[in-house]
């Protein structure tokens, strides 16, 4: 992770606030003690990344790929949270990079990097969206297509999959010797007939009624206990 | 993949990097252009014979070019800081204040001489006078102003422009009521509202475009 990025939620406000309120980037800088050590971490990161940008004023081309590079998840997050589709998210990092580029002589070093980055970034995304929904007006109506087009991100779809696996690993377990070896190479394999039965030393007719066999239990068993 | 993707797009414009200059603090840039402000009052009264003493004899006049030149400062501290991409946009409402005290005691001193002769008019050469010194003035002070926010965030064109527009007319009234200091008649008051929505109005579409070409000339 590049620095400044590994400190979850807590990094762009304090600095971000401050920003917006025109103060002084160390008027944002939180009190010492206690909680606050987190968000302390990040302005330091943040401070760091101020002084890679102010020597990319100067032209140097080491400081700046470091400042791009630790810019992409910070620009991420922050049209993430704006509410860009995760397929959206590539483009606006690459409109907020060029827009870094174009306008880097736009930015103070003594104040924050995080800041400055978020209300390019932000606006871009705002930018991205309201384009996007001009695209999506034009666009036909295809329920059908709409219901057979896969989420990108369907979290819940995926934790129901991987619990479906674990059930089904446990029941497997479960089966008798021959029957699990049948559902091993065969299914979770995906081995042939004659592959099977070299592998195992069983007859294919063997393995043919052992793998039946293990799928009605597992049918039983998994619809029962579901 | 877009990692490499990303990593391609850093790699060419890191190899393209040249060195820039960066901008100045925008109270610094703000102090630059007042100064430039202060310059063209001091030619235009020069050159015109301006006759500040006569202020004193009206009511309103003091105040109005007090409120007009505020104004023109608060505008212009406020261009400049909404061209910088992560000042607050609430800047913009810095010199609205100023700008309603100014119209209202431009309004109160055309009032103030109802009944007076010459209430509703001022001469052709009077009038004449009047939109050469807000030209003389609005003009080159809009100029500057729109070459120094020429690096603006382009996120916020129009409303840099249009700011910049107020500071480059309050700037106008100012230099006038200090070359020419009587109390608005009413026709003035009409001329010069006239004069201001053209400033305001020429700087938000000559402006934005300007800003705009600038930008796009560094881009390619």
């Amino acid at each position: 992770m590049p620095e400044g990025s590994g400190d979850g939620l807590v990094l762009p406000f304090a600095p971000a606030i401050g920003g917006a309120l025109g103060l002084p980037y160390n008027a944002a800088r939180p009190s010492p003690g206690g909680t606050v050590v987190i968000a302390r971490t990040s302005v330091d990161a943040d401070a760091g990344l101020a002084a890679l940008m102010g020597a990319a004023q100067g032209g140097d081309e080491v400081a700046y790929r470091k400042v791009l590079h630790a810019s992409v998840p910070l620009i991420q997050r922050t049209a993430r949270r704006t509410g860009v589709p995760p397929s959206g998210v590539d483009d606006v990092v690459q409109e907020v990079l060029l827009a870094i580029h174009r306008m880097r002589a736009t930015f103070d070093p003594t104040r924050s990097y995080e800041a400055w980055l978020s209300a390019i970034a932000k606006r871009r995304a705002i930018d991205f969206l309201r384009s996007s929904g001009r695209r999506s007006s034009r666009e036909l109506f295809e329920p059908i297509a709409y219901e057979n087009h896969a989420d990108d991100t369907d979290v819940a779809a995926g934790a129901e999959l991987r619990s479906e696996g674990v059930r089904l690993g446990a029941a497997v377990a479960t089966l008798p010797e021959g029957q699990r070896e049948a559902v091993e190479v065969l299914a979770y394999g995906e081995k042939s007939l004659e592959e099977g039965a070299a592998l195992t030393g069983r007859s294919k007719t063997a393995l043919k009624v052992n793998l039946h066999r293990a799928i009605q239990s597992l049918r039983s068993r998994l619809s029962g206990s579901g | 993949m877009a990692g490499t993707r990303m990593d391609d797009l850093i790699d060419g414009l890191a190899t393209r990097l040249q060195p820039v200059r960066r901008l100045r603090p925008p109270l610094l840039r703000a102090a630059v252009w007042l100064c430039a402000l202060l310059l063209v009052a001091a030619a235009l009264y020069a050159i015109l014979g301006g006759n500040a003493g006569a202020m004193a004899e009206r009511p309103y006049i003091a105040p109005a070019f007090v409120a007009a030149l505020a104004t023109a400062v608060a505008a212009a501290v406020a261009a400049f800081q909404l061209s910088l991409p992560d000042r607050s946009d609430l800047w913009a409402l810095l010199p609205l204040p100023t700008l309603a005290l100014w119209l209202a005691l431009s309004g109160l001193g055309c009032l103030a001489d109802l009944g007076v002769p010459g209430t509703w008019g001022a001469s052709f050469v009077e009038m004449r006078e009047c939109v050469l010194v807000i030209l003389a003035s609005a003009v080159p002070l809009s100029v500057l102003l729109v070459l120094m926010l020429r690096r603006a965030s382009p996120e916020r064109f129009g409303r840099v422009a249009l700011v910049a527009g107020v500071a480059g007319a309050a700037a106008a009234g100012a230099v006038l009521m200090l070359v020419h200091p009587h109390n608005s008649t009413a026709l003035d008051l009409l001329l010069h509202g006239l004069c201001v929505a053209a400033v305001i109005g020429l700087n938000a579409v000559l402006g934005g475009r300007l800003l705009r070409r600038t930008q796009e000339r560094e881009r390619a």
